[in-house]
């Protein structure tokens, strides 16, 4: 990568629409509708109640499509912090 | 009845009242009846890219307050017969607009008009959420910058959620018109792209509309692009989007590309509404 870019004029277009691409994924679960609000709540809600959440390791994305939103919810579950399931 | 059209991008300065002014021309320059609504209550500019600054008796607030009646406050355009703007107030500030009146209105101008087009004010305020609530069709004008297209990703979540169509399921249509676009330096790389905005914003292309002096040139006159200079690359690009509103599937052509309507142009026609 470093050595193409020695020889290549760095551009700055691609990092225009990398860092939109990033943010946007993630501004669209804040400020979206409130149906995904509401789902993301309720999933993690679910989630929490198996293993201890950690909010830091917790990703929520949302894509967008011409015909449908793609809600993603990433959770990193640790291997010791399974609750023992009731 | 008439289609209602919110032209909106959340991010001010972007090009919505030029492109109310040129798509509203241009639409009515086929001959069809279209009426231009300034929503922005408070910063009224479209009379002036217009050039019926000095025409304006009554307003959109007057006839939602009941002081006129709509024909009283509607401007005729000069130059092109079926072309109408009904004015914002300079004087009040957009707490005047009240949902039912700007419903009430907006039926009326139905019955009377093919196109209602709606300039909305730039931000996710009152005036921004009452131009879009009635919309059948919303055009989002973002130019191939970043905080254009975050601010305009967000309008298109609030087309999704907060207009009538969206409130009853129904789908509302929205296209982008990407503005103040320059082929050469997208090229180079100094520019998104059409397909990277269009990759991110996910929304079908209505249109490209070159960065051009022409543009400049036509608001100071006080005329739309399309009639103060119908044969300049953003009139011709504007009479297109207006074509492709009105339902006809054209190319796309990217204004200022070498290969236009080559291999790039077939594939954003693929992608055109």
């Amino acid at each position: 990568m470093s050595i193409f870019r020695l020889f290549k004029k760095q551009s700055s277009a691609p990092v225009a629409r990398e860092r939109l691409q990033v943010l946007l994924a993630h501004e669209r679960v804040s400020t979206g509708n409130d149906l995904v609000q509401l789902l993301r709540e309720e999933i993690l809600a679910v989630i929490a109640k198996h293993v201890d959440l950690d909010n830091e390791r917790v990703q929520v994305k949302m894509d967008r499509d011409e015909h449908v939103s793609i809600l993603e919810i990433d959770v990193e579950i640790p291997r010791d912090a399974t609750k023992q399931a009731a | 009845m008439g289609k209602v059209i919110v032209v909106t991008s959340g991010k001010g300065g972007v090009g919505k009242t030029t492109s109310t002014a040129a798509l509203g021309a241009a639409l009515a320059q086929r001959g069809d009846k279209v009426v231009v609504v300034d929503f922005d209550v408070g910063l009224r500019n479209l009379d002036l890219v217009m050039g019926a600054e000095r025409r304006v008796v009554y307003d959109l607030v007057n006839v939602i307050q009941g002081d006129a009646k709509l024909p009283q406050a509607l401007i005729r355009d000069k130059r092109v017969e079926s072309l109408f703007l009904l004015p914002a107030s300079q004087t009040r500030d957009k707490d005047n607009l009240t949902p039912e009146g700007v419903e009430r209105v907006i039926g009326e101008l139905k019955e009377h008009f093919d196109w209602i087009i709606c300039d909305s004010p730039a931000g996710i305020e009152r005036g921004a959420t009452l131009a879009m609530r009635h919309a059948d069709i919303a055009v989002v004008v973002t130019n191939p910058e970043v905080s254009s297209v975050r601010d305009s990703d967000r309008i298109i979540g609030l087309l999704d959620s907060k207009t009538v169509k969206a409130e009853s399921g129904e789908r509302m249509e929205k296209h982008l018109l990407l503005t103040r676009y320059d082929a050469v330096r997208a090229e180079r790389g100094d520019m998104l792209k059409v397909d990277d905005v269009l990759e991110i914003l996910s929304i079908p292309l209505l249109g490209i509309i070159p960065e051009s002096m022409d543009v400049l040139k036509a608001s100071n006159i006080g005329a739309p692009v399309t009639v103060a200079d119908s044969r300049s690359a953003p009139a011709l690009a504007y009479f297109d989007a207006a074509r492709r509103l009105a339902g006809e599937i054209l190319p796309i052509t990217v204004p200022g590309d070498k290969r236009s309507g080559g291999l790039l142009s077939k594939i954003f026609s693929r992608r055109a509404a």
